[in-house]
């Protein structure tokens, strides 16, 4: 037996529990929620038939649709509002901070991580209620004679979204500001680029990598959360998860709950091909 | 053509309840879980009792079908569903005459419910209304007395809906004069526009907590299709919060707990349930932390202080009872045209 045959052998062996967990707990379930995804419903029972049915609903039904286009939505700006705020944060933590201190600052960036996701989404509805701090606030400053509808509403989901996902995207973005060498700045203003040159030229497309890998992160785990617009939307309206829950828990439709599935993986693996140029996951 | 009641694919990823020779497992609805239930039967028995919580029978049946014969002995279940569990050969019978029903309130026994060709396979344990909750110092509560105050623009943005299409839908049924027996295919067209109505007047569709928070912080003043097991929790801190049944009347929620079928431990399964629909598991369960309700058996009563008495309306039941009716019992045709028109609501 040759040495790279023995090497070859043994990189398989290495791999093969890996291997073997992906394929018993992701390939072997997405086959089978796929091929639940053409079965169909008559009346209580789920028959197992070739029956694209559920797809076809899923898209030709508004209030079906909509709730894709509402997770749609909703993902897009959290992500574009994280980003927007993660950005100057992590860039500030990683330039302005002396080194010494950055560690306890991502500690306090990070802090709400530490509190329960379910407690952290009930806590903001209070926040936002009719008589939360922040109507409160408004209007004993004046701003506003009445209160602000902000719980129940896209709003509140959006930003119950945005508080959890800055904290991950300033961790990612920030692991990859903290490579920059400053240098890469330095011949930037060398050869006579401004401030604002400078960012745009060279710092930003080298931190695009960790923007998008942090963004399609936020993506991903923001158009598949359940959580935080069942607590804070106040079912104002309804996102694919949503439906997909309304589907299993309360129809007993899992032939349709597994195509939605389907339809929300799907989307997000349009998104990783879209963005698949840039991502670096293994900047996480 | 493989018929199939439930799939095993889907839910791989529920619990399994524990095994073990002193244990009971036991699947449940959020109030059996209060300590004040279950311990003094885990003491009595030196058993362990692992609870598993479910929401909706569609979820609970699966939940039975992922499952071997005898991983679980005991389930509660919404009573008007007792038939369908046992038409899926999910509930063994259980002894009559080993049941206080003679104590019952005689609409709480439920035989039509319970009982299928003679035999009983469940019994009633905790009843309750799906009504109107509010505040009374925000609405005036005699405008409460007729629901149609809720669509005439006077409360606009200050209702919420309880997040199940059931009661809401039968609740509008009554509204519109039809009982909820005859809720069919003909007469769910007619509920559309007064449920679309009701939708464009309220805030928001939501949970018990989300409901119960948004009541207590003032977002909303009323919740439709609340009751005495929304309220009666924040009654110590909230006595603003009340209940009634308007003029068109309300619905009964009831629920039953039976026997497995396939336990392996059909003897401790009945003493639990025998403990439950006695009159201190009735009063515990009464007043669980999850949720109250009104126990099945009267004498709880007994066990029961004044003011949870008074909380839960004891001595009205039964002018309150005879103004309620029970959820309705769609086909299966007829409920998922419900779901898609609860559906639709949720995403207008």
């Amino acid at each position: 037996m040759s040495l790279q045959s023995a090497e070859r052998k043994l990189g398989w062996g290495l791999l093969a529990p890996a291997l073997l967990w992906t394929v018993a707990f992701f390939v072997l379930p997405f086959l089978a929620m796929v091929a639940l995804s053409f079965a169909h419903m008559e009346g209580r029972a789920i028959v197992e038939v070739f029956d694209p049915g559920n797809y076809v609903r899923a898209f030709s039904e508004w209030s079906q649709l909509k709730a894709l286009i509402n997770s749609i939505e909703i993902t897009v700006t959290v992500t574009v509002i994280s980003v927007v705020l993660a950005w100057p944060l992590a860039a500030i933590i990683a330039w302005q901070v002396p080194a010494r201190y950055q560690r306890l600052a991502l500690l306090v960036a990070v802090l709400p991580f530490w509190t329960s996701y379910v407690v952290r989404s009930y806590s903001w509805l209070l926040v936002l209620g009719d008589n939360g701090v922040i109507n409160k606030a408004l209007m004993a400053v004046g701003l506003i004679a009445e209160p602000l509808a902000l719980a129940s509403t896209r709003t509140a989901t959006v930003i119950g979204f945005v508080h959890f996902f800055v904290m991950l995207l300033t961790l990612t973005i920030y692991a990859n500001l903290i490579q920059l060498s400053p240098n890469y700045a330095r011949a930037a203003q060398d050869l006579g680029a401004g401030r604002w040159a400078t960012f745009r030229h060279v710092i930003l497309p080298l931190t695009l990598p960790g923007v998008i890998t942090g963004a399609f992160v936020t993506f991903v785990l923001c158009i598949g959360d359940y959580i935080t617009p069942q607590i804070l939307g106040g079912n104002a309206e309804l996102t694919l998860p949503q439906l997909i829950m309304l589907q299993m828990g309360r129809s007993g439709n899992f032939p349709m709950a597994a195509a939605l599935s389907v339809v929300l993986m799907a989307v997000v693996i349009l998104v990783y091909a879209g963005c698949s140029r840039w991502l670096r996951l293994d900047r996480l | 053509m493989a018929h199939r009641s439930l799939p095993a694919i889907a839910l791989l990823s529920l619990a399994s309840p524990a095994f073990a020779q002193d244990t009971l497992n036991a699947l449940v609805w959020c109030d059996h879980t209060d300590p004040a239930l279950i311990l003094p039967f885990e003491e009595k028995f030196n058993v362990k009792v692992n609870l598993k919580e479910y929401e909706g029978t569609a979820a609970g049946m699966a939940i039975l079908d992922q499952s071997q014969p005898g991983d679980w002995d005991v389930l509660v279940i919404d009573a008007v569903d007792v038939p369908r569990a046992v038409a899926a050969g999910k509930l063994a019978e259980i002894p009559a005459d080993k049941l206080p029903t003679a104590d019952f309130f005689p609409e709480l026994v439920m035989a039509a419910n319970n009982t299928v060709d003679g035999k009983t396979y469940a019994v009633t344990e905790k009843f309750g209304y799906n009504t109107i909750s509010f505040d009374k110092t925000k609405v005036d509560p005699a405008d409460m007395d007729d629901m149609a105050i809720l669509t005439s623009g006077k409360y606009d943005g200050k209702i919420g809906i309880y997040d199940y299409y059931l009661p809401v839908l039968g609740l509008v049924a009554l509204g519109q004069g039809i009982d909820t027996a005859d809720i069919n295919a003909e007469t769910l067209a007619t509920l559309n526009a007064p449920l679309m109505a009701l939708r464009k007047a309220s805030r928001q569709v939501s949970d018990v907590v989300s409901s119960q928070t948004a009541l207590a912080t003032g977002d909303v003043d009323i919740i439709f299709g609340g009751g005495e097991w929304l309220t009666a929790v924040l009654a110590a801190d909230n006595p603003n919060l009340d209940w009634t049944i308007p003029k068109q009347g309300a619905l009964r929620w009831a629920q039953s707990i039976g026997v497995v079928a396939g336990t392996t431990k059909p003897d401790l399964a009945l003493e639990f349930v025998q403990y439950v629909v006695s009159p201190e598991g009735q009063a515990a369960l009464a007043q669980s932390a999850c949720y109250w309700g009104m126990p099945a058996n009267m004498k709880a009563g007994d066990l029961l202080s004044a003011e949870a008495k008074a909380v839960l309306r004891w001595d009205q039941q039964p002018e309150y009872l005879k103004r309620a009716q029970l959820y309705p019992i769609p086909d299966a045709a007829t409920d998922t045209a419900m779901q898609d028109m609860w559906t639709t609501m949720l995403n207008q």
